[in-house]
């Protein structure tokens, strides 16, 4: 077996708990098949992140500082990633299912000429890998048959990485030809949110259907969402009806989480749904209909109507923090 | 300005998805098959560049058995003017989707092609990416926003990313991958489906393009997966908030 490469991304500078969770997916894979885990960093002023990254206990740091590089682009990244795939030995590429890791991983994949592994949840002894279909609806056991092998990661499937040793760090320097350097980044518009992040928040509160309008979830949801110190989700069909952006969205097409708690309100729990949250330690729903399917994964179930329920809810965090 | 939209036959997200029981696939009895729903969105994106400049030309393509016909029977009620249909009896993975696409560009010479960002059967989100880097192309995934410029050489693609919306831009030829957001996909109307009666669906064989689909990635099992069991019901936010302090200690 070679190395194992995994991507760490950079976010303001410095590593995202993604980036720690693909190292610690790094490590259980070289633990399981053998290999050197090295990380690649990429960027235009990464010297933090470089160090940040040389904490994990991993053989090598490569670091790749290119003022090409200040934003992210798939096209760019995907050159430089193949670049350091094919100069280090390596036999495995692994990122986290991130925005950028689905955006670029396929890339690097098809550069290489070679297949890839999405949302993978587990590394098999054996080589083989363990990855959701169908909306969750089954697990299927994969393999890949080329001698470099890419897999994108789900998150909720590891965790992240403990400080170790300090790694080698290798500056390395690579060539972009005119392919690699054809998209341009514009502008980024940021979501302005005090909140934790969906996916990396330990209680989420997600609001669907039941709740009606857009206005509702700021008069009925959010202030549960605050109270608990929660980030807040949504179902496909909140988003779909227009009550909330979609990069709240929980499920099969949005993003997958799996807190300490997660509270579903409103949400009658489509299996796409289910794909995004199941995982999730202690789950509680709160929905008027006593037959919603979100019933079905649900530990502490509340058949009540939310406009009711929900405020009173708030109302018992409070006391019960006080 | 000639679009190229990629359609995948899948089962309806509303059908219920079970394994066989010796594992080797899912049951195909009874299901309903459906134009993956990203796909649709790429296509309406496609049918609405045309009609905004008047003029144009949008192709369909789709892989996979004789039956996609179907579906791009579907796509071309919904406006498309012409379909190719890629003969595979055999099963493809995203790379051998990405291969076959490329030859199909290179006989078409689209300046934009459209596709899913993923498709709801074997949920990858792969194809597009793998497309644009087999053609040297830029790739725009996820957009939500198309914005095509007055002299038709370039496009601003805005895209659904972690925490926020990120606008990248190039010069066309180039990929674009849908996210939910971009549109409201049309229904085909009465008429649409009339005249697509008579539109063409040129037939080609996967095999005669001369391109390696031989699958590096193969699925060995499926399994469904560990059942959870239904919980405690409650009636009140009391009862809740108790189970919640005590027996969870999640709050």
């Amino acid at each position: 077996m070679g190395n194992i490469l995994v991507f760490a991304e950079i976010q303001k500078g410095s590593l995202p708990k993604s980036s720690l969770i693909t190292i610690q997916a790094g490590k259980e894979a070289a633990s399981k098949l053998g290999g050197d885990v090295l990380v690649a960093v990429l960027g235009s002023d990464i010297e933090a992140a470089t160090q940040e990254a040389a904490g994990y206990g991993t053989a090598k740091v490569l670091a790749v500082s290119d003022a090409a590089l200040e934003h992210y682009l798939a096209d760019s990244y995907a050159a430089v990633l193949e670049q350091l795939v094919q100069a280090n030995q390596v036999t495995m590429l692994v990122a986290t299912s991130t925005a950028i890791g689905k955006d670029l991983l396929p890339r690097v994949a098809a550069r290489l000429g070679v297949g890839m592994a999405s949302d993978v949840v587990e590394f098999n002894e054996d080589g083989t890998l363990q990855r959701p279909m169908y909306a969750g609806n089954t697990v299927a056991t994969v393999a890949l048959d080329d001698d470099i092998k890419v897999v994108s990661v789900r998150s909720t499937a590891f965790d992240a990485a403990q400080p170790g040793d300090r790694s080698a760090v290798e500056q390395t320097s690579v060539s972009l030809d005119a392919d690699a350097t054809k998209l341009q980044f514009v502008s980024f518009n940021e979501t302005q949110s005090d909140r934790p992040n969906l996916t990396e928040a330990s209680i989420v509160v997600s609001g669907g259907r039941g709740l009606k309008s857009g206005e509702n979830f700021t008069t009925y949801l959010e202030p549960l969402v605050d109270e608990l110190g929660a980030a807040m989700g949504a179902s496909r069909a909140a988003v779909d009806a227009g009550f909330v952006p979609n990069d709240l969205q929980v499920g099969q097409t949005g993003k997958v989480v799996a807190p300490d708690l997660y509270i579903a309100v409103g949400i009658s729990g489509a299996i796409q749904h289910l794909a995004g949250m199941k995982d999730s330690k202690v789950i509680v729903a709160v929905n008027k209909d006593p037959d919603a399917p979100i019933f079905n994964v649900a530990d502490y179930g509340l058949v009540a109507d939310l406009f009711k329920a929900v405020p009173e809810l708030t109302e018992a965090v409070k006391k019960a923090k006080a | 300005m000639k679009v190229l939209v990629a359609v995948k036959r899948v089962p309806d997200p509303e059908t219920t998805i079970r394994v066989k029981s010796d594992g080797s696939g899912i049951e195909t009895d009874n299901i309903k098959y459906v134009i993956n729903p990203f796909d649709e969105i790429a296509l309406e994106e496609a049918l609405r560049i045309k009609e905004k400049l008047g003029s144009g030309e949008v192709i369909l393509v789709s892989i996979g058995v004789k039956a996609v016909s179907e579906q791009l029977r579907t796509g071309l009620a919904m406006g498309a003017d012409r379909a190719i249909s890629v003969g595979c009896d055999q099963e493809l993975d995203s790379l051998g989707v990405a291969r076959i696409l490329a030859k199909i560009v290179e006989q078409e010479s689209p300046e934009i092609v459209l596709l899913g960002k993923q498709a709801i059967d074997d949920d990858a989100n792969q194809a597009g990416q793998m497309l644009a880097a087999l053609l040297g192309w830029p790739q725009a995934t996820f957009a939500s926003e198309v914005e095509l410029s007055d002299d038709q050489q370039s496009v601003k693609v805005t895209r659904e990313v972690d925490g926020g919306l990120e606008t990248v831009g190039f010069a066309l030829p180039g990929i674009i991958t849908s996210d939910l957001r971009l549109n409201e996909p049309r229904y085909a109307s009465l008429p649409g489906i009339m005249k697509a009666r008579k539109k063409e669906i040129k037939e080609i064989a996967a095999a005669d393009l001369g391109v390696d689909i031989t699958p590096r990635l193969t699925v060995q099992m499926l399994e469904p997966p560990t059942k959870k069991e239904g919980g405690k019901k409650v009636e009140t936010v009391a009862e809740l908030m108790t189970l919640l302090h005590d027996e969870a200690k999640v709050i």
